[in-house]
């Protein structure tokens, strides 16, 4: 199990660390067993329009193999200073990546949604392999991936 | 540049060894995907197969060109994502494609050692030590060779050294490129280099026009680009209404409407990414497959060679000689110098040290390069010089001719002494030019210049009777080499032949020796040899050995060699005296050099007396009825026509082609090299037809013969010199 306890900056609109107008929420991304290398996730979350508006991780290193990632490129523009200080390692196949972090009360039944891109290496791109709208509802239910992600879940 | 290449090796070898055989396995993977594939019969366009695969997979969600040629399409059945090799003419599956986790582990384990970044460091560091093996090893190479144009000629030396040499020049460019091609693809990893990535997505903000999607095949942008210049063609998400076509070709990446068709964004990809693909088309061998098997053949030769490196060093490191109550140079009246290729000369200085200071000298013994400005108390100096390759400075002398340049001529004279081997063109080089140079710079001289080919210990021993008379006492010189570990062979079968013209000799025939189970895992087997390989025959009390010919190979299953008996001579007598059922104790040595080259080329057998032993055992193993043209000399035809029944049988079988005999004993009778004089029409033709020459017999026997061949082959402008370097003509003398 890998966990990983972001400190997100305060610059990041989304977030905001312990204020009265945010939750702390947990991000659990397992992968399947796909029988590859490490895969490259990019979670972000995009507004009711299906605008980008802003990145919640990135896991995976090399900047270069970013473009793979093609809802978050477009969205981002590809702008590494977007993931600035939100970057970990890539996430290897069956395993899970865990992120704790504090979203704003405002994202919550306003129909954002969290977007996870996926994409491993000598494997077709998955953009958007999890869709999962943010509700106070939805958290704890399992979203279920369409190609590496078998599952999302957010817990607050 | 030979201690840096070998203690690169020696510190590389295990990274390399990993590198070399994941490389190995990896490199044959383009080559089965290629026979796996499904080639595109004609012209197709882009649009055109994604149509087909789109009408059969209304899911599909991208198509890829793998460089081999391979369609592999990306779809969702029954939910689930599923990947399959397409034959473009039906747009329809011929087998779903499963990620190897056999093949990404070894893949994993070349690139990166399962460390992450520090095990690719790791990995680009063994690529370049590989890199500098290979360049340092092509230029010790040419240098053995004494030249880069004479790198081509055969490697001679042990067998490790052939191995060693042979296959690094085989593998040497395979490995290049290996590695060149490694050392930019690191670079790129680690942004040291450009690789072109950044700049090969357009990011842009593209959206579809409004409308319905069109199908595939009707996508004007996709109509004009040949399917062989595909990438990757990734579908439009369906449930993103502005959601359009991502398309990746051999020269760029852009985006397509999928309502009408057209090109919304291009973006050509640059000079780096071209570059950086072409080399990794080249170090992957994908779409390049038969490079990839090239490349992959040359690194399973690195291991190979790493292993014949280690037993080349470790038998050097053996051979290493240490000498007992060496005086210092102050002190000594007698000075020795050392210039040991492979060691064994030091074994020759030793024997002289021990046999002088037995006498009461204070003798000194050091490397030539060691050579002090000023020895005060010397009366005498010995050097003793090897040669390496074609008339280079061995280990420990390069600096040699340098140094005595800048001295003054001693008070006390010096004699040389070379080792060799004749079968070398530059035979003790290197010792001529130190007699040179002493001379010319004055050095007095206490004996001529003498040499000693292949470590011959009767040649040392009369070499020591020279010294004795110089000096004026008795110098023994009874050199023994390491002695290897005999076994004992019994007679089964002599042959007598020439007692009538007093030359007695005898076709001795011994049985192998019965090895057991445990004597052949642990190598103490009874080896195996070949015709022309030599017999070391210990006799009782003695301490040096004899060598014979052997005139038999190992699947003759019987050990012969043809003995004359010398007058005074306590091994040939022995063997002379042994009767069936009678033992001896020997062990063989091999003599690599002097073989018929493999091939169909014919062979020139020229023997006299004895020296027909070995050609008569090549004769006998020429199954495959090779051209053999063998020219023999004896003293009578009634008495030592050695092998002549034997003989009539392979002008029978076909395994020797014809024969010219000659006697000396008889009217109008001669010598071999006559016959060679004679027939010199035939052998030009034969020998420019790319025949071998291989003599074997007395010295000088064998210096007549030369004599005979240069006037025989001048007419072809060539020389028995030239031919040696090709290895085409090769002696066997005693």
């Amino acid at each position: 199990m890998k966990s990983l306890v972001a400190v997100l900056a305060l610059t990041t609109a989304l977030t905001f660390p312990a204020l009265a107008l945010a939750r702390p929420v947990t991000l659990t991304t397992t992968l399947n067993d796909y029988g590859g290398n490490g895969a490259y996730l990019a979670l972000y979350v995009t507004d009711a329009a299906g605008a980008y508006k802003g990145t919640l991780w990135m896991a995976g290193g090399r900047s270069k193999y970013y473009r793979h990632l093609g809802g978050w490129l477009r969205g981002s523009g590809g702008n590494l200073g977007e993931i600035n200080g939100i970057t970990g390692a890539s996430v290897g196949s069956g395993r899970s990546l865990k992120i704790s972090l504090d979203l704003a009360d405002a994202l919550f039944d306003a129909g954002y949604e969290i977007h996870v891109d996926a994409a491993a290496e000598d494997m077709r791109d998955s953009p958007s392999d999890v869709v999962a709208p943010l509700t106070s509802g939805g958290a704890g239910k399992p979203v279920a991936g369409r190609r590496y992600i078998s599952a999302f879940t957010y817990d607050m | 540049m030979r201690l840096f290449h070998r203690l690169l090796g020696l510190f590389a070898a295990i990274l390399i060894t990993i590198l070399a055989l994941s490389g190995t396995y990896l490199s044959v993977l383009p080559a089965l995907e290629r026979a796996g594939t499904v080639a595109a019969s004609g012209r197709l366009s882009v649009a055109e197969v994604a149509g087909r695969i789109e009408r059969a997979y209304p899911d599909v969600e991208q198509i890829v060109r793998s460089p081999s040629g391979g369609i592999v399409a990306s779809y969702l059945e029954n939910g689930r994502a599923v990947s399959s090799v397409i034959d473009p003419a039906s747009g329809r599956a011929i087998g779903e494609v499963a990620p190897s986790a056999v093949e990404r582990w070894v893949k994993n384990l070349h690139r990166s050692l399962f460390l992450g970044d520090g095990g690719r460091a790791t990995g680009a560091i063994g690529a370049l030590a590989l890199l500098l093996l290979t360049l340092s090893g092509l230029q010790m190479t040419a240098r053995r060779a004494g030249g880069w144009r004479r790198m081509l000629g055969r490697a001679r030396g042990t067998g490790a050294q052939r191995l060693h040499i042979g296959l690094g020049k085989l593998t040497a460019l395979g490995v290049f490129l290996s590695t060149v091609t490694a050392l930019y693809m690191s670079l790129a990893t680690f942004g040291l280099v450009p690789d072109g990535s950044s700049q090969a997505a357009p990011v842009l903000q593209v959206a579809a026009g409004a409308g319905p999607a069109l199908p595939a095949d009707r996508l004007a942008a996709l109509q004009d680009i040949d399917l062989g210049q595909l990438r990757e063609l990734t579908f439009p998400d369906r449930s993103i209404p502005s959601d359009v076509y991502e398309l990746s070709t051999a020269t760029g990446e852009g985006f397509v409407d999928p309502a009408t068709g057209q090109m919304l964004a291009w973006q050509d990809s640059g000079a780096a990414r071209q570059i950086y693909e072409f080399i990794y088309m080249i170090h992957t061998g994908q779409g390049l497959w038969w490079l990839g098997l090239l490349l992959g053949a040359s690194a399973l030769g690195v291991p190979v060679l790493g292993g014949a490196g280690t037993a080349i060093w470790w038998s050097q490191r053996r051979g290493r000689v240490r000498i007992a109550r060496n005086a210092a140079s102050a002190a000594a009246d007698t000075v020795i110098l050392v210039g040991s290729e492979s060691g064994s000369t030091w074994g020759f200085a030793r024997t002289l040290h021990e046999a002088l200071a037995a006498l009461g000298h204070h003798v000194h013994t050091a490397p030539m390069n060691d050579i002090a400005a000023r020895y005060p108390a010397a009366r005498r100096m010995f050097v003793l010089a090897a040669t390496y390759g074609d008339g280079e400075a061995p280990a420990g002398a390069d600096s040699f001719l340098r140094r005595i340049d800048r001295m003054e001529p001693p008070h006390f004279p010096v004699a040389v002494l070379g080792f060799g081997d004749r079968q070398f063109p530059a035979f003790c080089r290197f010792a001529r030019d130190v007699e040179r140079a002493l001379r010319s710079k004055g050095w007095k001289r206490l004996m001529p210049l003498a040499a000693i080919d292949r470590q011959s210990a009767q040649e040392f021993s009369r070499w020591g009777e020279v010294l004795s008379a110089v000096m004026g006492k008795t110098i023994r010189l009874a050199h023994v080499a390491e002695v290897p570990r005999t076994q004992t062979l019994t007679l089964i079968e002599r042959v007598d032949y020439g007692a009538d013209v007093q030359a007695p000799t005898a076709i001795l025939r011994f049985s192998m020796p019965n090895a057991g189970l445990m004597a052949r895992l642990s190598g103490r087997a009874w080896p195996r040899f070949a015709a022309g390989d030599l017999l070391g025959v210990v006799a009782p009390g003695c301490m040096t050995p004899r060598y014979y010919s052997l005139a038999s190979s190992s699947c003759d299953g019987a050990v012969e060699i043809c003995v004359r008996k010398q007058p005074g001579g306590a091994c040939s007598t022995l063997l002379h005296a042994l009767r069936p059922g009678d033992g001896i104790r020997a062990f063989v040595r091999r003599n690599s050099g002097f073989r018929p080259l493999p091939g169909r080329m014919p062979v020139i057998l020229v023997g006299a007396g004895t020296g027909i032993g070995p050609l008569a055992g090549f004769i006998r193993a020429n199954g495959k009825a090779r051209p053999m043209h063998l020219y023999f000399g004896g003293r009578h035809p009634a008495s030592d026509f050695l092998y002549r029944d034997a003989i009539a049988g392979w002008l029978g079988d076909g395994r020797l082609t014809c024969i010219s005999a000659i006697f000396s004993r008889i009217a109008g009778g001669g010598y071999v090299q006559d016959l060679l004089r004679e027939d010199a029409e035939c052998l030009r033709t034969l020998i420019a037809g790319g025949a071998q020459i291989m003599v074997c017999g007395g010295r000088e026997m064998a210096a007549g013969v030369m004599e005979a061949l240069a006037q025989v082959i001048s007419p072809l402008g060539l020389t028995p010199q030239a031919l040696k370097a090709q290895g085409k003509y090769v002696e066997d003398v005693y």
